[in-house]
């Protein structure tokens, strides 16, 4: 009887065990209630001191599947870049089960070194003083990379992020532009199979970030390198990423495709129409007007409402001279969720 | 198995140490007229500190019982042991500046020995002429010291100078891991380092007997060249000591290697980088 009992028990435990190693082959970087609590120690007068905990990432769980392309967006102070550091080993969390590759980064940092590639938008790998080439060299022989595969990705690097008239130049005499631009390729000379950027687009111009997300994308595509990436500039995620994932208060808010966004953050399209003349408020509920101008007025409608079957109803009702509908803008959209956030912590506390 | 891996690590680490006090030495040469001067200003300097001991010893006959040559023998010692010490690991305190800066994230993600990079950070040959220096006066005075040279005599100076290169080192690691614990203490390790080094120009006998006491046991420094150089130039030690003491160096070396590498796991794995 015992020993019936013995064995069912076994059979359990063989079953999810097995479930958790289907589960790690596709899933390349795994968190599992992850947290990162820091100790804060702030001065409040002489010798005096309190001590506060943050609770930076807070019980955080997804998987990245090789070859995705992620977006990490958030406030500041969200836990974006903490994350980061957790992923590449650079801190060790206070809780929970991560996974590189199979790899606890925080026990085996040097290993998983080898495979992954780190760009913090803030600092640079660079060599100040030395030539943009030279660190370059250095990354050969650090990393040791085959000569043949070093010349090759070198290569691919120069063309397509344009560095070939920056290659003898000392980096401290290069643009942010072109400084994260080499950076960028810094990171990628050894092939990682996955690329973490923190905030790699910060301080860009227009056409430097289109130089880099078109870098991105090739990589995504061509090699399947799998990319990370925190920004506050929503373009990023809009013409990079398939899948976003929201972080505030280090807590995970949404999780999907930007455009489910739309349906979480409740958000709304605009449809401009200009009258003949200056009328009172149009009434069509239920869209509301949240702006007059003159003749022009502004209708705000839920983003899964039909725009014809209401642009029908006004041109019935009033004399339209002309309309437009305008999509809603996902910037507003993740503010309002940030901002809802921090009303229900409100409420809650 | 552990051995194979520790020795390909420690092998890392010196490949790592090399590339990177490589890429320093370039750094400094884009820059060679500061270069030529400051090599030159660090001569000087260091040559300045000799001319102090000898004004002194102008006005005193010899210092607590201790002749010139004898004096020379001891200031070579500590200075040739720290400037080797100076010049492989000089750089530890910038440790403190990357730490609060961040930059030190930036080495993590490295796959090498962080010791290593950062042992190698800010390399400068510069520091050569310390050990010059040092070398100079110890040579002098190895010359001038009357001494009955045994082989043990003569063993023993290369190992007293080596197993005081390595207790500087042990101190700077220490140091180093220190710097991650409490994040601005440069100027902690600086007092004992640099501190530790004028102590040691001065014959033991200079000091009360309680203080030495204390320098032997608990800073083991004192193995650099003090209870050593006693038995080599055959003065009595002011404490009681066994003659197998003055072989000690490397053992303490040893010693502090080990203490320091633990401190510097325990440092490396406190840190917490930095909010931005
Ligand atoms: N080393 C540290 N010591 C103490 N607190 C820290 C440390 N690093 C981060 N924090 C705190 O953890 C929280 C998350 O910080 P983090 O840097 O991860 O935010 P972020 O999402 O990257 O923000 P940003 O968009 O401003 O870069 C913040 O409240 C921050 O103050
Ligand atoms: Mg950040």
């Amino acid at each position: 009887m015992d020993v019936a009992v013995d064995e069912t028990g076994d059979a359990v435990t063989d079953g999810a065990v097995d479930g958790a190693v289907d589960g790690a082959v596709d899933a390349f970087i795994e968190l599992d209630r992850v947290e990162k609590v820091f100790d804060v120690r702030k001065k409040t007068g002489f010798l005096k001191r309190e001590r506060r905990q943050v609770r930076a990432v807070d019980s955080i769980s997804f998987t990245v599947a090789r070859g995705e392309m992620v977006g990490y967006i958030g406030p500041n102070g969200a836990g974006k870049s903490t994350t980061i550091k957790m992923l590449t080993g650079i801190l060790t969390p206070s809780g929970g089960r991560l996974r590189v590759a199979g790899i606890d980064p925080s026990r085996e940092r040097t290993r998983l070194a080898h495979r992954i590639g780190v760009v913090f938008g803030q600092r640079t790998t660079l060599w100040w003083d030395l030539p943009l080439i030279d660190s370059y060299k250095l990354m050969h022989r650090m990393y040791r990379i085959p000569d043949a595969r070093y010349r090759e990705n070198l290569d691919r690097c120069v063309e397509l992020l344009e560095l070939g008239d920056l290659l003898d130049v000392p980096v401290r005499q290069l643009s942010l532009g072109q400084r994260m631009r080499g950076d960028i390729a810094a990171a990628l000379l050894h092939d990682p199979e996955v690329l973490y950027l923190d905030e790699p687009t910060i301080g860009l111009d227009v056409i430097s970030k289109a130089k880099v997300r078109g870098f991105l994308r090739e990589l995504n595509t061509e090699r399947g390198t799998t990319v990370l990436l925190t920004t506050h500039d929503l373009q990023d995620i809009e013409q990079l990423c398939s899948r976003v994932m929201v972080i505030d208060h280090g807590r995970l808010m949404y999780d999907g495709p930007l455009a489910g966004l739309h349906e979480v953050g409740e958000s709304e399209r605009t449809l401009v129409v200009d009258l003949e003349r200056e009328l009172p408020p149009i009434d069509a509920a239920p869209a509301r007007v949240v702006r007059v101008e003159g003749p022009r007025q502004w209708l705000a409608f839920p983003a899964s409402e039909s725009a014809a079957a209401l642009v029908a109803r006004v041109a019935a009702e009033y004399p339209l001279v002309d309309l437009s509908v305008r999509e809603p803008d996902i910037e507003a959209v993740i503010a309002k969720m940030y901002a809802g956030d921090a009303e229900a912590e409100k409420a809650v506390s | 198995m552990t051995g194979v891996v520790r020795g390909s690590r420690l092998g890392e680490g010196l490949r790592a140490y090399r590339l990177i006090a490589g890429m320093w030495i370039r750094s400094a040469m884009t820059y060679r007229a500061s270069f030529v001067v400051t090599v030159c200003g660090n001569l000087a300097v260091t040559g300045l500190d000799f001319v102090g001991i000898l004004l002194m010893f102008s006005q005193v006959d010899a210092l607590g019982g201790w002749r010139l040559p004898e004096i020379a023998f001891l200031y070579g010692l500590s200075v040739t042991a720290f400037g080797i010490a100076d010049l492989v690991l000089g750089s530890m305190d910038v440790l403190g500046s990357r730490i609060r800066d961040g930059s030190f994230d930036t080495l993590l993600v490295r796959p090498a020995p962080v010791l290593a990079q950062i042992g190698a950070d800010h390399f400068a040959v510069r520091r050569l002429g310390r050990i010059t220096q040092g070398t100079v006066v110890l040579i002098w005075a190895l010359a001038s010291v009357d001494v009955d040279w045994s082989a043990a005599k003569v063993l023993l100076v290369p190992l007293m100078v080596l197993s005081g290169a390595v207790i500087f080192c042990a101190v700077f690691v220490a140091g180093a891991a220190f710097q991650i614990f409490a994040q601005d203490a440069a100027e902690v390790q600086n007092a004992f380092t640099y501190g530790g080094t004028t102590l040691l120009q001065y014959p033991p006998t200079v000091f009360g007997k309680d203080f030495v006491r204390g320098v032997t046991f608990m800073f083991p420094i004192a193995f650099v060249n003090w209870v050593p150089a006693c038995y080599v130039l055959g003065r009595p030690y002011p404490l009681d000591l066994p003659e197998w003491a003055a072989f000690a160096p490397p053992l303490v070396a040893a010693v502090c290697c080990g203490l320091a590498g633990l401190a510097w796991r325990a440092g490396l794995g406190s840190y917490r980088s930095t909010g931005s």
